[in-house]
């Protein structure tokens, strides 16, 4: 198998009178349609280090390979090519830009790659909408929406270019029992029937016993690799 | 593309609407003030500059050297040390030599009319009383090229001179004073003592005191034999379609015939001194109302990047370039520019439209003024221009600011 995402002696401090260090040397390789999850108490580093596989940010040392190229030395621009084509981000917040109608979110980052004219954007983004049972709320506004929808429309978002990879910061922080575990299925599903690589920080145990790994940080480095 | 970054800046901007809307009023304030004086300014400027350029030879030919003409020894040596004492100029009949081959000269370059002209002091003696008067010794035909004293005619034309040979022609203002009227006679004194009746056979009124009442025409032969200086002219005045040729046709004379050639700028230098600071004082005042426009757009922008930081983080994570973040918001800059722009102008024009129909009467005077006003396409560019520069620049900060957002900042803060 090919690894997706490789990260190699990864390391990110941040500068400053005391340097906090955010991620050490942290070593895995992510295999294409694998569902990882990250997990480990609050404040261990497993945000940072999904910002770092994400190409969010740069390591202060070490390299992170996509599908085998290291990024570490890329220039901002290629970094947002990068993500653009190849990543689709979920966070805790679903960020969606308050102005906009869902579908017209949705749209966004297939319209800023440009790579389909704009009525086969917008079928698209009603496609998936609809498959993640939206199609109804495609002309609301983000406020009209309920936190579970906000998110499901945050992973359809993600999902708008066909990424081969998708990185979540805790997507079920913020929900409710009943939307978590919906949300939790469209991630699992997406790993399972759609063959995309899936990674998840998350500090649900329950929700992190789905992957087929689980990968632990404390304090910035990687506890011990379980598989399942 | 970039109809995607349009759209995120329009609706960022439709989304505090009241804002926008002060912001916008500003500049379309600040364009239709910029606007209306400006073109105020400036009509008034360039109806100044007709009138002096109209009334007022473009190149006058004088007979006299810029510099003293060197002795034959220098001539000799140029670049010896030499030194002579008490030198004293040969003494000759005054004037500029050989007038006609310049006259064509001049007449041949394009554009541009000639006439020779000599002028001398002379006495009006009328009824016991002497006054002193400018005679202008002219050829008729010639001189209404190259001077508008024909549009001041209230008697007779120029003309009338050729049919009356000791014609004169003098200002209303002189003939009131010494009670004269057209077709008496007078006799005039030159400098050489000679004295001659005239005939007069015309009157102007230029309505400036001092011309129409010390200024008289006569054929020039007249005031040859008058002033006994034959087949003499004291000065050359040029007239051209462009007046703006002068300068450059007034160097190419001089450096010709070596007579002092003046042309209106230099004549006038200090009043087109006068005006350029009259413009730099006012572009410093009506830019400073867009300057402070601009503050109001750089107020709004600067609060849509700090309210907007979070949307910033998530285009960012998406795949939008850095260069795309400051697109949006320099966007907004523009779009509230080219608003501004397009309400600013027709009110601007307005402003115009109205400040030229004001008509007012000078005291003691029964003619209606109107202030000039200019409506070049220019006077509309510079304030658009301005008005835009203005927005942009002030869109520029914020824009950079959103732009140099790191996500990862805000993810961090943000969950």
């Amino acid at each position: 198998m090919t690894a997706v995402l490789e990260a190699e002696h990864l390391t990110r401090r941040l500068p400053g009178e005391v340097v906090v260090t955010l991620v050490e040397d942290v070593s895995l390789q992510i295999q294409k349609g694998e569902f990882v999850a990250i997990n480990g108490p609050s404040g261990s580093g497993k945000s940072s280090l999904l910002y770092l596989l994400g190409l969010l940010d740069l390591p202060t040392s070490g390299a992170v390979r996509l599908n085998g190229e290291d990024m570490s030395h890329s220039g901002e621009d290629q970094l947002a090519r990068a993500r653009l084509e190849h990543m689709g981000f979920v966070f805790q917040s679903h960020f969606l830009l308050p102005e906009f109608s869902t579908v017209e979110n949705v749209a966004l980052p297939m319209r800023r790659l440009g790579k389909l004219d704009d009525t086969e954007i917008v079928r698209r983004a009603t496609e998936i909408l609809e498959t993640l049972g939206l199609k109804q709320e495609r002309h609301k506004l983000p406020k009209q929406l309920s936190g579970g929808q906000s998110q499901r429309v945050a992973i359809a978002r993600a999902l708008g270019n066909n990424p081969a990879i998708i990185l979540a910061d805790e997507p079920t922080g913020n929900l409710d029992t009943k939307s978590s575990a919906i949300v939790q299925g469209i991630l699992k599903g997406l790993a399972r029937e759609h063959g995309r690589t899936v990674v998840v920080v998350t500090h649900d145990p329950q929700f992190a016993a789905q992957a087929d790994r689980i990968i632990t940080i404390v304090d910035g480095r990687i506890l011990h690799p379980s598989y399942t | 593309m970039t109809p995607l970054l349009v759209s995120v800046a329009m609706r960022h901007l439709l989304a505090r609407k009241r804002q926008s809307l002060v912001s916008l009023m500003g500049i379309v304030l600040g364009v239709g003030f910029f606007l209306a004086i400006s073109a105020m300014m400036q009509g008034s400027e360039a109806d100044f500059i007709r009138r002096l350029v109209d009334n007022s030879p473009h190149i006058t030919l004088q007979d006299t050297y810029r510099n003293p003409t060197a002795q034959p020894v220098a001539q000799a040596y140029p670049n010896a040390v030499i030194a002579i004492r008490r030198v004293k100029p040969e003494t000759e009949t005054r004037g500029i030599r050989g007038y006609a081959r310049i006259l064509d000269a001049i007449r041949a370059r394009p554009g541009l009319r000639a006439s020779a002209v000599l002028t001398g002091q002379a006495l009006i003696n009328f009824a016991g009383r002497d006054v002193a008067v400018t005679l202008n010794g002219i050829v008729p035909s010639e001189y209404t090229g190259v001077s508008t004293i024909e549009n001041y005619m209230v008697a007779g034309t120029l003309e009338d001179l050729n049919s009356n040979q000791d014609g004169i022609i003098i200002g209303d203002q002189l003939a009131h004073d010494l009670s004269l009227e057209r077709n008496e006679n007078i006799s005039v004194t030159g400098t050489a003592n000679q004295t001659r009746t005239f005939k007069i056979v015309g009157l102007f009124h230029t309505g400036r005191l001092n011309v129409d009442s010390s200024q008289a025409f006569v054929q020039r032969k007249r005031v040859q034999a008058l002033m006994d200086r034959a087949n003499r002219v004291n000065s050359i005045i040029v007239k051209a379609n462009d007046p703006y040729v002068a300068r450059d046709e007034a160097a190419r004379i001089e450096q010709r015939f070596g007579y002092k050639s003046v042309s209106w700028q230099e004549a006038s230098e200090d009043i087109m001194n006068t005006l350029m600071i009259r413009n730099i004082i006012m572009y410093t005042v009506v830019s400073a109302v867009l300057i402070v426009a601009a503050f109001g757009i750089y107020n709004v922008i600067s609060t849509v990047v700090l309210e907007k930081r979070r949307d910033v983080a998530i285009l960012k994570s998406i795949g939008f370039r850095a260069r795309d973040i400051e697109w949006i918001f320099l966007l907004q800059g523009v779009i509230l520019g080219t608003l501004g722009n397009l309400m600013g102008l027709p009110l601007g024009s307005l402003m115009m439209a109205s400040l030229g129909g004001l008509e007012f009467k000078l005291p003691g005077s029964s003619d209606v003024v109107r202030l000039p006003i200019d409506w070049s396409w220019q006077q509309f560019a510079i304030a658009g221009g301005f008005a835009l520069f203005a927005a942009v620049l002030a869109a520029f900060l914020p824009a950079r600011k959103a732009a140099r957002l790191r996500p990862v900042d805000i993810l961090r803060g943000g969950t």
